[in-house]
């Protein structure tokens, strides 16, 4: 039979995959992250000039030159972790809590409100006592309201969520004008500076180990707390199947509540770390946009805790690397957030060939 | 026929999913003036086959060729401009628009749109093949079968003259069924070709000329309809000689279990689905529920199982001692507090009666999570279940570690079936339990549901396929738009009689 003309197949179609062995899907990973480095090296040279090599080292000591940069490094880790955890129970249900931002103002709002109302008043032991209450219930009440409207009325909680954070941000604002020091400043400074009290204490002589331990437990207590209680099962029960959970007799409303409220808890506590452990101040930007940058932590990793670890060391890494090489070699600072920028799309890039296959057309030849 | 060109040559066609074939090396051909059926078991590749002469999908190998010339079918746009248009079993139509608007919907026609000249249209070809369409009647207000009409003319009004249908019948009653036969035989008189993927033998004898079996994505073989016979077509479809006998072994001591009294159901959105509905299911019986496809059957099962909120009415549960417990406003916490072991197999495998991500042992924990007062899981015993579910019903999984979503339809059904009987109920409910599943699977559910009635279960079956209610169960109840129809006995009923009874309260013409 004559071949007639050629076939005009379409270049490439998709298919899923089956599941990966673990150590291809690292392979794709780590073939990812080479493929960015290789990729920026080449924006670097055309844009700028600079040795790609040169690049990189800054890049690097920028995040561990110096043991202070290490500890600098450690310190953004831990915050950033503690805020991606209080969002992966809200995420693993399905529940998508953009308002970590706000219930961390909130937390922050109501740790530094003590320090400086009680500041005189009660014992330091006592103080510190009320913050961590004071701090956890107010995250717990920000993250407990759009659930309390989701469960009763189904309201959207990414819109309902990301409004909360605007309320918080302007009630700091708020707070910021009554206790600014001195009159007219527009800002608080340091709480407390003499006494030192409702600082949190400063252990091993190092002014963030405290802040990383207690964020270190956490991310054990929440991988425990996920995998292995009966609470965990239940959230992911409802995230995957709502229909499922009724049916099998769990309350959805009341798995909503109790989950948002551990969220927004979370979230309280990383205020309390910000404001009563490092910063001694509160500011309308103490959260710095973490609240989002939880997000993609918490989804790169797969709402797997232990992961996360590894998302947000790459993440602040890529954050504290960009800066230095602004620094360094005089670049506008938005130059390192095109180095992110590329470095983070072959990442996520790299989980769409691990989900699926590409076949290109095969060229010609055919059988029988 | 033989010296004709065929319509469509498919041949060598491969298809693979992953690591699946779903079809391999078939050639098939489909001639003008003829209604082909192609009959397989579900997963043999009969859809995967049509989806890709429909352009849905691509073929990995393989040639199609057009009244005798090779083509290249890439999107469905492309197989309406070869003459190629398929009926899909779930309708593709916008509920908010009418008739003509989804039939224009997408067709790039110069100048204004003219829903009038649409509408006329439409007619001329509903008067051609005896069908019956509103054009300017909204999709919301139709009835399953007027859909698939507007389906199916939509199709012609694309001039599509090669059709492809895929199981029409599923959501049909007889009556509706025999409309659809008239009009499919119009078309063919009109020397249109025409597929209909099934799994009913007796569909294919009435309708079909010509039959063409798939098995397991192979290509078994062709037979010309009038020269073969339901035992020979289900041997080439299975593979192997299978009787097709399910066993009614007779109820021992019936006694009322579960007593439904004037039951009345509003859906959250206010529509009434149940009005007045009362009856006793007895232990040691099976119970059949026959309606058309919405007529409240799933709103009964969720009444009893304690997931539907009831307006008025009442359920109660009769224990073996004569004990009353009332179930009506309770969840299935309470139920199952008040030591009422009620399983429920849904319709909804994966969204409602599994989680599809989570492996077998987790499945298997969702009803008994609770058990003990740890905080922690425990999911040992669960395992073992799951083991042991897997060995008894010979669930084909690579492990109780593997996520069901990767199981296939018929291993799903058997992981929720297992679990549900694993609690020793004492009242089975299940809705459409054998749907989907391939013949040595179904019989494998009708033995667990006939081993259930004879340990005293009060077993609920929900069906769709009369021929099986009739032969399973002892009795049948019928739905029509919520209310009781009848309720008749499985030995002695009619499939015309339930097919009546489907679309006619009482099962008279209106006599009002």
């Amino acid at each position: 039979m004559p071949m007639n003309k050629q076939q005009q197949a379409p270049l490439f179609h998709i298919s899923k995959r089956k599941a990966l062995p673990w150590y291809q899907a690292w392979g794709i990973r780590g073939a990812a992250i080479i493929l960015a480095l290789v990729v920026c090296a080449v924006a670097t040279t055309l844009m700028t000039g600079e040795d790609p090599i040169q690049v990189y080292i800054t890049m690097f000591e920028g995040a561990f030159g110096t043991s202070r940069k290490i500890w600098i490094l450690c310190q953004n880790i831990a915050i950033l972790l503690c805020v991606s955890l209080a969002v992966t129970p809200a995420f693993k249900m399905r529940f998508w809590n953009l308002g970590a931002e706000g219930q961390v103002l909130a937390g922050g709002l109501a740790t530094a409100a003590c320090m400086i109302l009680l500041g005189d008043s009660v014992p330091n032991w006592l103080l510190i006592c009320i913050m961590i209450v004071a701090s956890i219930a107010a995250g717990a009440i920000w993250g407990l309201i759009p659930a309390f409207f989701k469960a009763k009325w189904n309201t959207n909680e990414t819109l309902f969520t990301l409004m909360m954070n605007y309320v918080a941000t302007q009630l700091v604002a708020f707070f910021v004008i009554v206790w600014e020091v001195p009159k007219g400043a527009g800002k608080i400074g340091i709480i407390n500076q003499s006494s030192e009290a409702g600082w949190l204490p400063v252990i091993g002589g190092q002014k963030y180990l405290l802040n990383i331990l207690i964020v270190a437990a956490l991310t054990i207590g929440m991988y425990v707390y996920l995998q292995y209680t009966k609470h965990g099962y239940e959230i992911s029960v409802v995230g995957e199947s709502e229909r499922t959970a009724r049916y099998v007799g769990i309350k959805v409303e009341k798995v909503i509540l109790r989950t948002m409220l551990l969220s927004g808890a979370v979230c309280g506590i990383a205020g309390l770390l910000l404001v009563g452990g490092t910063d001694h101040t509160i500011t309308t930007t103490i959260a710095g946009g973490r609240g989002f940058t939880a997000v993609m932590v918490a989804w790169l990793a797969k709402f797997n805790p232990i992961f996360m670890v590894l998302t947000t060391f790459l993440l602040s890494f890529l954050d504290r690397g960009a800066s230095e090489i602004s620094t360094i070699f005089g670049l506008n600072s938005s130059f390192g957030d095109i180095l992110t920028g590329i470095i983070l799309f072959f990442i996520i890039g790299s989980e769409f060939f691990i989900s699926y296959k590409l076949h290109f057309r095969t060229s010609g030849k055919k059988e029988g | 026929m033989g010296n004709e060109i065929a319509a469509v040559e498919m041949r060598d066609i491969t298809k693979t999913f992953g690591t699946v074939l779903a079809n391999d090396k078939v050639n098939l051909d489909i001639y003008r003036g003829e209604i082909l059926a192609l009959l397989g078991e579900n997963g043999s590749g009969k859809t995967t086959l049509m989806n890709m002469l429909a352009g849905i999908y691509f073929p990995d190998s393989g040639q199609i060729r057009i009244d005798g010339k090779d083509v290249v079918i890439r999107s469905p746009k492309e197989a309406y401009d070869l003459g190629v248009g398929m009926i899909h079993q779930h309708f593709k139509l916008v509920d908010v628009l009418t008739a003509a608007e989804n039939i224009v919907l997408g067709l790039k026609e110069k100048g204004r749109l003219n829903i009038d000249a649409v509408a006329k249209r439409v007619r001329n070809i509903c008067e051609a093949y005896g069908f019956e369409v509103d054009p300017y009647q909204k999709i919301y207000d139709m009835s399953v079968s007027q859909k698939q009409t507007v389906e199916i003319v939509k199709v012609l009004y694309r001039g599509a003259d090669i059709l492809i249908l895929d199981e029409p019948t599923a959501v049909l009653t007889p009556q509706e069924t025999d409309k659809l036969f008239a009009v499919l035989r119009n078309m063919k008189a009109d020397g249109k070709a025409i597929v209909i993927i099934t799994h009913k033998l007796h569909e294919v004898l009435d309708v079909s000329d010509r039959v063409a079996v798939l098995r397991k994505g192979q290509y078994v073989g062709s037979l010309v309809t009038k020269n073969t016979s339901a035992q020979e077509m289900t041997n080439m479809m299975v593979g192997h000689t299978v009787t097709l006998n399910i066993d009614r072994p007779a109820p021992v001591d019936p006694k009322p279990r579960i007593q439904v009294q004037g039951l009345t159901v509003r859906s959250s959105d206010g529509i009434l689905k149940l009005e007045d509905v009362s009856f006793t299911a007895m232990s040691g019986e099976i119970l059949g529920v026959a309606g058309i496809s919405g007529s409240g059957q799933k709103e009964l099962l969720e009444a009893i199982a304690g997931l539907q909120s009831v307006e008025s009415g009442s359920i109660t549960y009769v224990d073996d001692a004569g004990n009353r417990e009332e179930l009506t406003g309770k969840d299935p916490l309470k139920i199952a507090a008040l030591g009422v072991t009620l399983s429920f197999v849904p319709e909804d495998r994966l969204g409602m009666g599994l989680v599809g991500s989570m492996d077998l042992t987790d499945n298997m924990m969702l009803r008994s999570f609770r058990r003990g007062r740890s905080v922690f899981t425990d999911r040992k015993s669960p395992k073992t279940l799951a083991e042991h579910v897997v060995q008894e019903l010979e669930v084909d999984t690579p492990g109780v570690s593997t996520p069901v979503r990767r199981l296939s339809g018929d291993n799903v059904q058997k992981v929720l079936v297992g679990r549900e009987i694993s609690s020793a109920p004492t009242v089975l409910l299940t809705a459409y339990a054998v749907r989907g599943l391939d013949i040595n699977s179904s019989y494998t559910i009708y033995d667990l549901l006939n081993k259930q009635k004879a340990k005293g279960v009060a077993v609920v079956y929900v069906g769709e396929d009369l021929d099986v209610l009739l032969e399973l169960c002892d009795r049948i109840l019928v739905l029509c738009g919520g209310k009781v129809s009848g309720i008749v006995d499985g030995s002695s009923a009619t499939k015309h009689q339930l097919g009546l009874l489907m679309t006619r309260l009482g099962g008279e013409d209106a006599h009002e």
